[in-house]
């Protein structure tokens, strides 16, 4: 054990902060990575028609952190399934690197998921129960054409990129995922895409299970990842606040439409959109009172044609 | 001074692993709460933020275990009592507890008013199922819920609908003590504003005389309750208003959850971040000085070795720190100056 003398000397000094390098930047100048018109959703069950995301325009740029937020049943995550190719889109086309996208054979979806990969928001569902912490992180290496790499250099790889989630390699060869915490395993899972080094992330509320103080962590992470690949990160919320905060871009869904997007201040600070407004107002802050009067308590039913008529 | 609803003292509460090991998640925890206000507690996931709500309660089931200190609700002490006497006279009427996942405590083979008669039942009160219709009626008036949701089965009912049904049916009983363990977190914003509205209101008109709000949403805290209390390790860490603590919080921990707030507000986008790095500690072999130390900036080689008591300062301000108040301020200051 180290001694030290001098009081208030850290003896742990690895504070994390968010980089600010591309805080302001302007993205619309650079390359278009996935882009969608008319893209459109439609389920049938039995009688019943629903439209899920109903003709979504979108134009997301190389290395840019878009937010999609929406409340629950909004259509965000049939969204990240079509962007994802896990769903066809009913109608509309999306564009990957600028050319329409081909994803219909398996070798084509294979092809197309080591550009696009995701962090969905259950990190204790999202992995092989009988894997080990060794093999998942192999299965990157090898995916990215490591196969033949020397045992030491895939141990090298796998140590720099636990290191880079402020993991270590040494504590968790030879165990399983369950035996980490939450926190941990979605960490994990960013040490699997800082292998796989994707052109498009796509965070599906990545940190809703984990509580506020783990989730300044993931976010700094993800931050950092982009930054230093240039990757392009589409993070799927619900909580506004978040959005806020990470975002280079944020779009709002209402009812499987964008009502709004823009950059983060103008739709934050000076929301058009009522929905949006309404989300901002219903959400706890802290330098500004927080009305209670906003909502009716009989209100409760979600009616989406009283609210397009609003 | 206003009458005490609650007073906790010293209470430590333990699970037993299969394993036989003691976890002692709940350590020596004292708190009390006058009679209408409300005391929030935050703190990361693991802290015992959850084992002590359920704690509170006096009822112990396995693995969670008694091991000392006392609860006293509104002057009557409910520990040591027999579990079906605390069943029966003490929960509902004296503490109601709202786990995180209410909603689904609704029996969904039964309509929502044929509950509320097997909650009465199994509370032993005597009432004809005409009375308990008219109380449940008259409650989902004054509480704003529809009437024709007693006639429904929970299926039927939205997942904000139905965590304020539950609320509303485990408050029925007029409990002195609600704790709320994280009521909204499973809701989205409209919904959760409006479950804080109702347990607001609920407090207002005096259904209910103190709650105990848990959450690690400190944005919520802060509009929720009047003071908060931040759990480390099973220790309280700090204690103070919500005000003081959002905006002056002293213990090292306290100061990280803070910094880790995210409002959709102007400026907050131009602040730095900052997580605390790390995980808390295993509780089955709990550090022997400071437990925060690990994790702490500041700590010196003394803090793992010392135990660390809590300390008051100022007006029901308390700490658990070696560093005085003053000298952690100025480390802060010169920290923000930076």
């Amino acid at each position: 054990m180290k001694t030290t003398n001098e009081t208030n000397t850290p003896v742990v000094d690895e504070r994390q902060s968010v980089s600010f390098g591309n805080r302001d930047k302007d993205f619309s100048k650079e390359p278009l990575c996935l882009s969608g018109r008319g893209v459109t959703r439609v389920f049938h069950t039995g009688k019943i028609t629903t439209v899920a995301v109903d003709h979504v325009d979108f134009d997301f740029h190389k290395g840019e952190l878009i937010s999609i937020v929406g409340e629950s049943g909004s259509g965000k995550t049939t969204l990240s399934k079509m962007l994802l190719g896990l769903l066809e889109p009913t109608e509309g086309e999306i564009q990957f690197r600028g050319k329409p996208r081909d994803i219909s054979t398996g070798a084509k979806k294979r092809e197309y998921w080591k550009g696009i990969q995701a962090i969905f928001q259950d990190p204790f569902s999202s992995y092989n129960v009988f894997h080990k912490i060794d093999a998942v992180l192999d299965d990157c290496i090898n995916m990215r054409g490591g196969k033949n790499l020397s045992k030491e250099e895939k141990f090298n790889m796998k140590v720099e990129a636990c290191s880079f989630v402020n993991l270590k390699y040494a504590e968790l060869t030879n165990k399983y995922p369950f035996e980490l915490s939450g926190g941990q395993m979605q960490r994990l899972m960013i040490a699997r895409i800082f292998l796989l080094k994707p052109e498009i992330l796509l965070a599906d509320e990545p940190t809703s299970m984990i509580d506020a103080c783990s989730r300044a962590t993931i976010l700094d992470m993800l931050l950092k990842l982009r930054d230093e690949t240039g990757m392009t990160v589409i993070f799927i919320t619900h909580d506004i606040g978040l959005a806020y905060y990470i975002s280079d871009a944020v779009y709002i869904m209402e009812h499987g439409k964008f009502v709004e997007c823009g950059k983060p201040d103008k739709v934050m600070l000076t929301p058009e959109a009522p929905y949006t407004k309404r989300l901002i107002s219903d959400v706890p802050k802290i330098h500004e009172p927080w009305d209670l009067s906003t909502v009716d308590m009989l209100g409760n039913e979600k009616k989406p044609e009283e609210k397009k008529e609003a | 001074m206003a009458k005490k609803m609650l007073e906790v003292k010293q209470l430590t509460t333990k699970y037993i692993t299969r394993q036989g090991e003691d976890v002692y998640s709940v350590d020596h925890v004292s708190l009390d709460i006058e009679e209408g206000k409300s005391l929030g507690i935050a703190g990361e996931s693991g802290c015992g933020k959850s084992t002590l709500a359920l704690s509170l309660m006096g009822y112990y089931f396995a693995p969670l275990h008694y091991v000392s200190g006392e609860i006293i609700i509104d002057g009557h002490n409910i520990t040591g009592l027999d579990p079906d006497v605390v069943r029966k006279t003490v929960l509902g009427s004296e503490v109601a507890y709202i786990p995180q996942a209410a909603m689904n405590a609704l029996n969904p083979t039964r309509k929502v008013g044929k509950f509320i008669e097997d909650v009465m039942k199994a509370h032993e009160i005597k009432m004809s199922k005409k009375e308990v219709r008219e109380m449940a009626e008259e409650r989902f008036a004054l509480l704003g819920l529809p009437a024709d949701a007693l006639d429904k089965h929970s299926v039927e009912l939205s997942g904000g609908m139905r965590q304020r049904v539950v609320i509303a049916v485990s408050t029925i009983l007029n409990p002195k003590v609600l704790i709320a363990d994280e009521p909204s977190s499973a809701l989205d914003v409209t919904s959760q504003k409006m479950v804080i509205k109702m347990l607001k209101n609920m407090m207002e008109i005096g259904l209910v005389k103190s709650m105990i709000f848990i959450t690690h949403e400190l944005p919520l805290l802060y509009n929720v309750t009047d003071d908060i209390m931040v759990m480390y390790a099973g220790q309280i860490v700090e204690r103070g208003t919500a005000h003081e603590m959002v905006f002056d919080p002293v213990h090292p921990y306290s100061r990280g959850l803070m910094r880790s707030i995210l409002v959709p507000e102007e400026g907050t986008r131009d602040v730095k971040l900052t997580a605390i790095p790390g995980t808390p500690p295993n509780l089955k072999h709990p550090p022997q000085g400071c437990r925060f130390a690990e994790r702490c900036r500041y700590a010196t080689a003394n803090c793992r070795y010392q135990a660390m008591p809590i300390v008051e300062f100022g007006e029901g301000r308390t700490y658990r720190c070696n560093m005085s108040v003053e000298d952690l301020k100025e480390v802060y200051a010169r920290e923000d100056n930076e």
